[in-house]
């Protein structure tokens, strides 16, 4: 008896392989799909073609002033060059503003190791992050010890103060979060009543009222000279509220914790605390990443609205800045920045908590 | 010898606990602790407010609700002027408030439902352009959307001599867009009574069709059935009475247009930026309502022979509509709550009209802020609470 021995496999034929086969099945699998990929296909282009010439070929990139940009058809970017240094600093003391770039390069430092999967000192810098570099940074912003000029928070604003919104408000919000998650499943009643209050108070209302009632309503509130700081009202409004939905977020990690892990956990000896942070809030945390995420990135959207109440943030001075008499019609070219700046950090935080996710998927896929 | 031990010190530790160490002590410890410091928390805070109002002169109460307001507002969907009372100002912003909730719901809902499938779909241009457009628009903030649309696009538009028209009977416009109204002629009553009554047809003919498929296994095709009569019965009354409706077709006259259907920027805007913001996010939850149905169960559904138009109704938009419809209740009320960023453009809804001006003007902060956030409120926990009893419904239950 001869062995067996298969034949070589054939090659796929070559209307599914290569480019004509990839036009094949995405374009024109079906008489209707080929129709639908015609008339979409010239609606695409006729879009790109104008808002490409507008952005980049009839576009002003080099000149002074308003004059350069008069006789363009595109996009007037000298507005935003001769802008950058108030759209990122605000009016921050022009001869201090060194300061904010270390205290961000620190940040950038100190943080972006977290990105990549293999680095050295990823956990020293993480820790460093959370709690020295908060304090660093801001005795570097405000000033006032160390022979460092102080800087009121009046005069914080551009970029810099929506990452600075944004930073502290996610610091804070996701241990908020899960203490408060912690107290909403807690089987004490008046622990898991203050919590459902707090959580369903803070959910229900729009930010900008929560926004409105920190400026115009915790004044009366607190004892008679004391004060806070707008910024500091802002702040604890931003994060009470974003708590509230990061509580909800991780309750959700919670509940799809078997039962079976609290009893084995409580079965090793383990106590409450125990029980949590050993085996609990890591399954747990894990599982809702993309919620934890998805929360930061409303936060980092949302800083915007600060600009309702007078803090000058990147949106609130661009908005002014559209309305300088000596430029023309320049508001698209101010959004567009603008958006731009959100846009990037948005998109790479959604690309990181999906990256994220991937890696921390050590159970089975269904 | 150890094991002795061991039991000693297991019988002696039930028999005294030390009083810390009981689960039950320690509880009741915790509750009242936390219990005494909301109290104080909350009786701080209102003897703080009540001897700073008194100190700055600020009465309390709710007379303000009937002085007269002395202020005009852009646009209401009940009759108001100046001289009516602050009272009223509130329903006029709770109105826009709901108008503008219910609008966008509405359009954010079509659109979300239609890029979440075109995502899908194996057509490579149509995913792209789905998946560009979700991913820009959702990553940029809903305040500078709303922005862009009013001062980049809306302000920057013709004045009304040179709107914008398509046939001379639409117009658009910088003080906003113009539609034609429709006006009910005589004999109109008669056409609506013939849709109420096709309505009422429609609902027992389903009830009959689904009785007598359960029955016999027949079945009926009431869907096409439903469609003719609701639109042919009324259709064959209105031509019957001689087609009772015209058209108000708005027309210039002196510097704006009058007549027809005018919808003002400020609602134009807030709308558009509303509807494309969420419509992102319905979007991502009907995709990923619709990739949670495992394919098993189309392939069942197939083995079962059910063809492929009754696979998708019967067997995976229910399953798919479970996954659905929790996030989709919670982005409804975002949306309800970001219409409250008018305020920005001016748009005249509940927090602009009495949380802005009316406070302004009254000085009575603790009750309009109050009132406000319990409107807020009441229609976030109404939601909610509807949608913590379809969790508990839909949730898989353990044990």
């Amino acid at each position: 008896m001869s062995d067996f021995k298969a034949l070589p496999d054939l090659p796929a034929p070559t209307s599914s392989t290569g480019l004509a086969g990839w036009f094949r099945s995405n374009l024109f699998s079906t008489p209707i799909n080929s129709v639908v990929s015609v008339i979409s296909i010239y609606f695409i282009v006729s879009f790109l073609i104008p808002v490409l010439d507008w952005a980049f070929v009839s576009a002003v990139w080099t000149g002074e002033g308003n004059a350069a940009c008069e006789q363009a058809s595109g996009a007037c970017w000298i507005f935003i060059e001769d802008r950058i240094s108030i759209f990122s600093y605000g009016i921050y003391p022009a001869d201090q503003t060194w300061r904010l770039d270390i205290a961000f390069a620190l940040l950038a430092v100190s943080f972006g190791p977290q990105f990549f999967d293999k680095f050295p000192f990823k956990m020293p810098l993480a820790i460093f992050s959370l709690t020295a570099f908060p304090l660093i940074s801001f005795y570097l912003i405000s000033g006032g010890a160390f022979g460092l000029e102080y800087v009121p928070t009046e005069r914080w604003g551009g970029l810099s103060l929506t990452l600075i919104l944004a930073f502290v408000g996610i610091v804070a919000a996701l241990p908020i979060g899960v203490v408060v998650a912690l107290g909403r499943r807690s089987e004490m009643p008046v622990i898991r009543s203050v919590c459902i209050g707090f959580i369903e108070l803070w959910r229900g209302i729009p930010l900008i009222s929560v926004l409105f009632m920190s400026s115009v309503m915790l004044p009366l509130f607190l004892p008679e000279g004391m004060n806070f700081d707008k910024l500091l009202r802002a702040l604890i409004g931003i994060t009470m509220f974003q708590s509230a939905y990061m509580a909800e977020v991780i309750r959700g990690g919670l509940q799809a914790i078997p039962r079976g892990q609290y009893e084995a956990a409580s079965a090793m000896g383990l106590g409450y605390w125990g029980q949590m942070r050993l085996v609990v809030l890591p399954q747990a945390l894990k599982l809702v990443i993309p919620g934890i995420v998805n929360t930061f990135i409303a936060l980092f959207k949302d800083t915007t609205l600060v600009l309702i109440i007078g803090l000058l943030d990147v949106l609130a001075l661009v908005q002014s800045a559209i309305e300088d008499p000596a430029w023309g019609a320049v508001e698209t070219e101010g959004y567009v920045f603008a958006a731009f700046c959100f846009w990037v950090f948005c998109f790479s935080m959604s690309r990181y908590s999906q990256k994220l996710e991937r890696k921390l998927h050590t159970g089975h896929k269904r | 010898m150890s094991q002795t031990d061991h039991t000693d010190q297991a019988q002696s530790a039930s028999a005294k606990t030390v009083i810390w160490n009981d689960p039950t002590f320690r509880s009741i410890v915790s509750q009242v602790l936390a219990a005494g410091v909301l109290v104080w928390f909350f009786y701080t805070i209102f003897s703080n407010t009540l001897s700073n109002m008194e100190r700055q002169g600020i009465t309390t109460g709710f007379a303000f609700w009937n002085s007269t307001a002395g202020y005009g507002i852009l646009m209401s969907l009940i009759d108001y002027d100046s001289t009516d009372t602050y009272g009223r100002t509130f329903f006029v912003g709770l109105l826009n408030t709901v108008l503008i909730s219910v609008l966008g719901i509405f359009f954010a809902t079509i659109i979300g439902f239609i890029v979440g499938v075109a995502r899908l779909s194996k057509n490579w241009p149509i995913a792209k352009i789905a998946t560009v457009y979700v991913e820009t628009l959702r990553n940029i903030p809903l305040l500078l959307q709303i922005l862009f649309w009013y001062n980049a696009v809306l302000r920057t538009l013709p004045h009304p001599r040179d709107s914008l028209t398509l046939g001379e009977s639409i117009f658009l416009n910088s003080r906003g867009l113009y539609l034609p109204s429709p006006v009910p002629g005589l004999g109109f009553g008669f056409v609506s009574s013939a849709f109420y009554l096709a309505v009422v047809v429609v609902f027992i003919m389903v009830r009959w069709a689904n009785k007598r498929q359960e029955e016999t296994g027949q079945q009926f095709p009431s869907f096409w059935a439903s469609v003719g009569l609701l639109i042919a019965f009324p259709g064959v009354v209105f031509l019957i009475m001689g087609a009772p409706m015209t058209l108000d077709y708005p027309a210039l006259k002196g510097f704006n247009f009058q007549g027809g259907i005018g919808i003002i920027p400020e609602l134009l805007a807030l709308l558009w930026a509303l509807t494309f913001y969420t419509a992102t996010f319905i979007a991502e939850i009907v995709r990923a309502g619709i990739l949670g149905v495992s394919h098993g169960q189309t392939e069942a559904a197939h083995a079962l022979g059910l063809r492929n138009g009754p696979t998708l109704r019967l067997v995976v938009i229910p399953q798919a509509m479970r996954i659905i419809i929790p996030p989709l209740t919670s982005q409804y009320l975002n949306l309800a709550k970001n219409s409250s960023l008018a305020t920005a453009i001016g748009y005249p809804d509940l927090v602009a009209v009495f949380m802005g001006t009316t406070l302004n003007q009254t000085g009575q902060a603790v009750e309009i802020v109050g009132i406000t956030m319990a409107v807020y409120l009441v229609m976030s926990l109404a939601i909610s609470g509807l949608m913590n009893w379809f969790n508990k419904r839909m949730a898989l239950s353990e044990r």
